[in-house]
């Protein structure tokens, strides 16, 4: 039985312009142990495919599947309590903008406390020693002082740090990290990524990683699905991808990292069109 | 030789932080005397470790916060903020592109009002001109029209990115400062927005700042690249110096550690892993 498995998900948003498909009949496999890697353009329903997964859309937001199931029971169906369990314990998610979801008002470190409480039996004192362990997991320089710092006192990268320490804390089943390295300098960046596939070895747990970064998904992933404006563009394990890739959005994305730029201009969203197109007539002559 | 639009020498800045479980506060160094002139119409890309003091400087050159010590020169005008504040055609003619774009737009605020606002403010433009303006900026940002009236909570991470390059750029300042701008956007928006970067300095002479973490972005913007480490300027030199010859340590394992996107370093991986 999958970890998690969503079939044929459908995101709509009311919106004063009309309403807004934002994602258009997708599917989602993933196994404990494995990592899968969500690809794909700006504003391609990445993060709006996992935050409803996790019940976190708005109002405005009308979501429909044929199947949303963890551990093979629908999250739709959950009793509410017994779903608020699972979120948050047996799922835990870092969101994609971590200072504006860390709360500006607590320490990190009584942040993280939270997180434990809720989700072991640690004694206070033990806790006190996990906090210090986790951010320490994370590379925050001092951490016995850093405790006590706000987040608008850490760095960007910091915050980014801390938000994935808090994610982590609970040891959970299926973590969904949406870009968690955007602001992490390359060395850092492997510290983190590092950190996220050993617990996932050790642990068991499922990874989905939202990355728009083609080293970070050769460099995890096993499977690899690519999304293009709402639509799922191509499912692949990760060697297919990048060998043999099927889907000329993904042949695009592959030819055009930035050290494949041709004179001054870098290839852009129209260029893309184009060689998606004649990638198009190639194939239907 | 053109007189440098920007001019920093010895910069400085202090946080002080709580103790902690020591229970005793200290002073943290973000930024430890740091000192580069950039050129009108030129890049500074500022590279290093998270937490080296990029955002710190990032916001001392605009003015956000005062420097503990040192001075940044704009325009041949001495800045001092905490002295003597800063005059509206400085803030101006000054702009940030913030790292955290959520927390600099007022959810309240729909998108074209934060994109008609500098215009509002600064010029004498009409409403409809302003409206125009706006529409136009969306395009070049390579959001639809439709986005005009919606609020900041309704983007994806990527698209609000853009919105704050967007209101940046409507005024076009004489120095931009851009900490992390396209971090969040894959490779064919970010080659957007790259691009608009590079027809705007060309057309207005502009001068940016640039602070990114992305080695392949820094190679595509930059004239000049610093990289920081622990609060220090510890390499400064043009890009093709830094690029074909790094010299300090950490510059040299910044290179070493770019993640491999190719098929035998995928297959190595895939090898080495146990079998589930
Ligand atoms: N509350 C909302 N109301 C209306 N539209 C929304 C809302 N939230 C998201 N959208 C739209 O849904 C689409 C998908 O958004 P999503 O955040 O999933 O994109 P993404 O793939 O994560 O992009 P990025 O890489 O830029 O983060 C976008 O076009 C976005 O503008
Ligand atoms: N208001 C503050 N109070 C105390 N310490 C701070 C404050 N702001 C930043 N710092 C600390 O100063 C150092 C430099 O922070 P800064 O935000 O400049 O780093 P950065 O280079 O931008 O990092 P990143 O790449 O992670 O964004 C960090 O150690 C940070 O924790
Ligand atoms: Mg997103
Ligand atoms: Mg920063």
């Amino acid at each position: 039985m999958a970890l998690l498995e969503i079939r044929n998900l459908r995101v709509e948003f009311d919106t004063a312009a009309g309403p807004f498909r934002a994602l258009d009949g997708v599917d989602y496999t993933v196994e404990g142990g494995e990592v899968l890697a969500i690809v794909g353009e700006s504003g391609s329903g990445k993060s709006v495919a996992m935050l409803a997964v996790m019940g976190l859309l708005p109002e405005s937001a009308t979501v429909s599947a044929d199947l949303m199931a963890f551990e093979g029971i629908d999250l739709r169906t959950m009793p509410a309590a017994e779903r608020r369990k699972v979120i948050g314990k047996d799922i835990a998610m870092i969101f994609q903008e971590p200072i504006a979801s860390l709360n500006p008002c607590f320490t990190i470190g009584f942040q993280l406390d939270e997180v434990l409480k809720a989700h072991t039996s640690l004694s206070r004192k033990a806790r006190k020693d996990r906090v210090i362990e986790l951010l320490e997991s994370v590379g925050i320089p001092d951490p016995l002082r850093r405790v006590s710092a706000f987040p608008h006192q850490m760095s960007g990268g910091q915050c980014q740090r801390v938000m994935i320490a808090i994610a982590t804390a609970c040891e959970p089943k299926l973590l969904i990290a949406d870009e968690p390295t955007t602001a992490l300098d390359v060395t850092i960046q492997k510290q983190i990524l590092d950190l996220l596939t050993d617990m996932q070895r050790d642990t068991g747990m499922g990874l989905i990683m939202i990355t728009h970064d083609m080293g970070v998904v050769a460099e995890t992933a096993d499977r690899v699905v690519v999304q293009y404006k709402g639509k799922q563009m191509e499912t692949a394990d990760v060697l297919t991808l990048f060998e043999n890739p099927s889907h000329p959005y993904t042949k695009a994305l592959l030819s055009a990292l930035p050290e494949n730029a041709t004179g001054d201009r870098l290839p852009t969203v129209a260029d893309y069109e184009a060689m998606m197109q004649a990638d198009v007539r190639e194939v239907q002559p | 030789m053109s007189a440098p639009i920007l001019k920093v020498r010895d910069l400085k800045r202090d946080y002080v932080i709580s103790g902690g479980m020591f229970g005793k506060s200290k002073l943290l160094h973000a930024v430890k005397g740091v000192s580069f002139d950039v050129e009108r119409g030129s890049t500074l890309a500022v590279v290093g470790e998270s937490g080296c003091g990029k955002s710190t400087l990032a916001r001392m050159l605009t003015m956000i916060d005062p420097p503990t010590a040192g001075t940044i020169e704009i325009d041949g005008e001495g800045i001092d903020i905490a002295a003597h504040g800063v005059t509206r055609e400085m803030r101006q003619a000054v702009q940030i592109v913030f790292q955290n774009p959520y927390g600099s737009l007022n959810p309240r605020q729909k998108i074209g009002a934060v994109l008609e606002e500098p215009l509002l403010l600064n010029t004498s433009m009409s409403a409809a001109e302003r409206r125009d303006a706006a529409l136009a900026m969306l395009e070049k940002v390579g959001l639809p029209p439709e986005h005009y009236g919606r609020y900041p909570h309704m983007f994806s991470g990527g698209q609000r990115q853009r919105v704050a390059i967007a209101r940046a750029i409507m005024l076009r300042p004489k120095l931009l400062v851009l900490d992390e701008p396209v971090s969040a956007l894959d490779l064919s928006v970010q080659a957007q927005i790259l691009n608009l970067l590079r027809d705007l300095q060309d057309e207005f002479e502009l001068t940016y700042v640039f602070i990114s973490h992305d080695l392949s972005v820094v190679r595509y913007i930059a004239d000049e690249v610093m990289v920081m480490y622990f609060g220090e300027a510890v390499e400064h030199g043009t890009r093709d110096q830094v690029f074909s010859d790094p010299q300090h340590d950490y510059t040299k394992t910044l290179f070493a550690a770019t993640p491999r996107a190719d098929v035998e370093s995928i297959k190595k991986r895939l090898a080495a892993k146990p079998a589930a």
